[in-house]
């Protein structure tokens, strides 16, 4: 996963303000929370940074994809094992006779399904990482082997 | 709900979306088991001498090849159900054939241990309800089963284990290397030597007696701690495992008995290996490797048996495993049923299929399909057919019907190739 210092490394780092952050450091912050676009940039448009801009849009491109939570799944990576089903804390509350207990889910308010041997997302609003109150959760991704999950 | 035969897990909670006559999609499923469900790319085709035929021609042929044979070879039954398992028995014993499957070369010994009732061993249920200490032993399972660790053992909340993985389990792993289970096992993890299991053994039975062991004491006595407090702990024995102490299983037999909460299960890969296991041994007393002779059945390696209720003699004896068969070119003809062992087998082994005629009943072409004598296609069982398949814990799971097949289940064409015979 990409880190605020390696898309910082790459921002002119003149701290002119243009883009509205106090530092070129708070906007890298912001660019990898996914609250600021590259475009708001404007120095980083010029020409003399174009191979800088070329190497940001590589670096951020995974986390185009990325849920409201900054969840992305990889599903060359998954293998349905059904760890992430199981040990979500929001699967277990909202069913405890399904995914709880290692069964198949039995209702639609878990937030992980297996589906053709792949997981898919869904029901991300009720994800801890999700909304005003949010919690930095692992909960998924720790039990995952693969690598499969990732937050962006 | 379906059943999934992907692995000796056998899932029954599967949910499939059938469009057409073809499972579209598949719920629950994990990768491995959504791919086996889905059925194969390539159908195998009924032919003799790969030239096309009709199914009734290619039994013909097969049991005109069998009949001939003066030592035919029936192998594989790993992948089909306990009905068409029986049938394969009853075939073998009807030509005096010799009888083995996968087991030989991967978990037999460790469940004909099991069934001679040398270790205690508990349900998949009991895991997920009451097992607190885990122990994933030369054993891969989250990418062999892959919804184990899932389903049952580490992380489901169970009857007695509420907190589940968070605060009531301990997966502890040991392994020549990092795997994906060990990688979840995270600190406990105790990598060993290939071949290094003995050792690892013989320094964890000292620890336990009390003795300070010769071998990495520090995490020997570590390990050794946490299994002693153990309310219901399992081993799952992998094929490494299995492979390294198969000379000398007495050793995990005694440290099975100093480890009174413990409980031992084999990792069964083959959806229905066990089931064989099962099937043979109630018939003949043996897991695998047998010949049957007349009225005589022989098992490897050399030990003869009187069992005069049945009237047959058994003889047991390690050349009637399908690796000695083939390296000592001891068979003329070979049955090979839902198996690859062109594939699983080495080079060296193999060779001598290429110089006897092989009948290969598979759903799919696969690489042993491509140079055998006689091919005959049958019905994906657990999809296209149903039947019985023995779990790796030793419970028996229906498989269900799912889409409907004109191919013949593999049950059908041992029947009908014994009615050649």
């Amino acid at each position: 996963m990409v880190t605020v210092m390696e898309l910082y490394q790459l921002l002119p780092k003149t701290n002119c303000k243009i883009c509205g952050e106090s530092t070129c450091m708070a906007f890298a912050v912001a660019l990898l929370g996914r609250k600021r676009n590259i475009s708001d940039c404007t120095p980083l448009l010029e020409g003399n940074f174009k191979k800088q801009k070329e190497k940001l849009e590589v670096l951020l491109l995974p986390s185009a994809g990325a849920e409201e939570t900054g969840m992305i799944v990889h599903p060359e990576l998954c293998t349905g094992c059904g760890n992430c089903v199981v040990a979500c804390p929001v699967d277990v509350a909202n069913d405890p006779r399904g995914a709880a207990i290692g069964c198949a889910p039995t209702n639609d308010k878990v937030i992980f399904k297996v589906v053709d041997g792949k997981v898919m997302a869904s029901n991300i609003k009720e994800c801890r990482r999700f909304g005003k109150n949010r919690v930095l959760c692992y909960a998924c991704i720790d039990p995952c082997p693969t690598g499969a999950i990732e937050f962006v | 709900m379906a059943t999934c035969p992907g692995c000796a897990l056998l899932c029954d909670d599967i949910d499939v979306i059938v469009e057409n006559n073809r499972i579209k999609e598949t719920r629950n499923a994990c990768r491995r088991g959504a791919a086996r469900m889905k059925g194969c790319f390539n159908r195998l085709a009924p032919s003799i001498a790969q030239k096309p035929v009709d199914i009734e021609s290619a039994i013909r042929k097969a049991a005109e090849i069998l009949k001939v044979a003066k030592s035919p070879m029936l192998f594989g039954f790993s992948n089909s159900t306990c009905e068409a398992q029986v049938k394969g028995i009853q075939l073998a014993k009807k030509l005096g054939a010799i009888i083995d499957d996968t087991s030989s070369f991967c978990q037999g010994l460790l469940i004909e241990t099991i069934f001679q009732e040398k270790f205690r061993t508990c349900m998949l249920e009991d895991v997920r309800n009451k097992a607190d200490v885990l122990v994933y032993w030369g054993s891969d399972a989250q990418d062999s089963e892959p919804r184990h660790l899932s389903r049952f053992s580490y992380f489901p909340r169970g009857e007695s284990r509420q907190r589940g993985y968070e605060e009531d389990r301990i997966a502890v792993a040991i392994d020549v290397r990092e795997s994906n289970t060990a990688k979840i096992c995270k600190g406990h993890f105790y990598r060993i030597q290939p071949k290094g299991d003995r050792e690892f053994i013989l320094a964890l039975t000292d620890a336990l007696s009390g003795k300070v062991p010769a071998y990495e004491p520090k995490k020997i006595l570590e390990l050794a701690a946490i299994l002693k407090k153990a309310e219901f702990g399992v081993i799952f024995a992998g094929i490494g495992l299995t492979y390294s102490i198969k000379e000398d299983m007495e050793i995990l037999v005694a440290l099975a008995d100093k480890l009174s909460n413990f409980h031992i299960m084999p990792m069964v890969g083959h959806y229905n290996m066990r089931g064989f296991n099962e099937n043979l041994f109630k018939e003949t007393g043996f897991v695998n490797r047998v010949k049957f002779e007349g009225k005589a059945v022989q098992h490897s390696p050399a030990e003869v048996l009187d069992t005069p209720s049945r009237g047959v003699t058994l003889v047991h004896d390690d050349k009637y495993s399908i690796v000695e068969a083939l390296r000592n070119e001891s068979i003329d003809a070979l049955l090979v049923a839902g198996s690859d062992p062109l594939s699983s087998l080495p080079r060296s082994l193999v060779r001598h299929l290429a110089s006897i005629p092989v009948i290969c009943i598979d759903p799919c072409v696969t690489m042993t399909s491509k140079i055998t004598a006689v091919t005959i296609p049958c019905a994906v069982s657990g999809v296209e057919s149903g039947g019985t398949a023995v779990r790796m814990d030793g419970k028996k799971i229906e498989l269900s019907k799912i889409i409907e097949s004109d191919y013949p289940t593999d049950e059908e064409l041992l029947t009908r190739l014994m009615e050649a015979l």
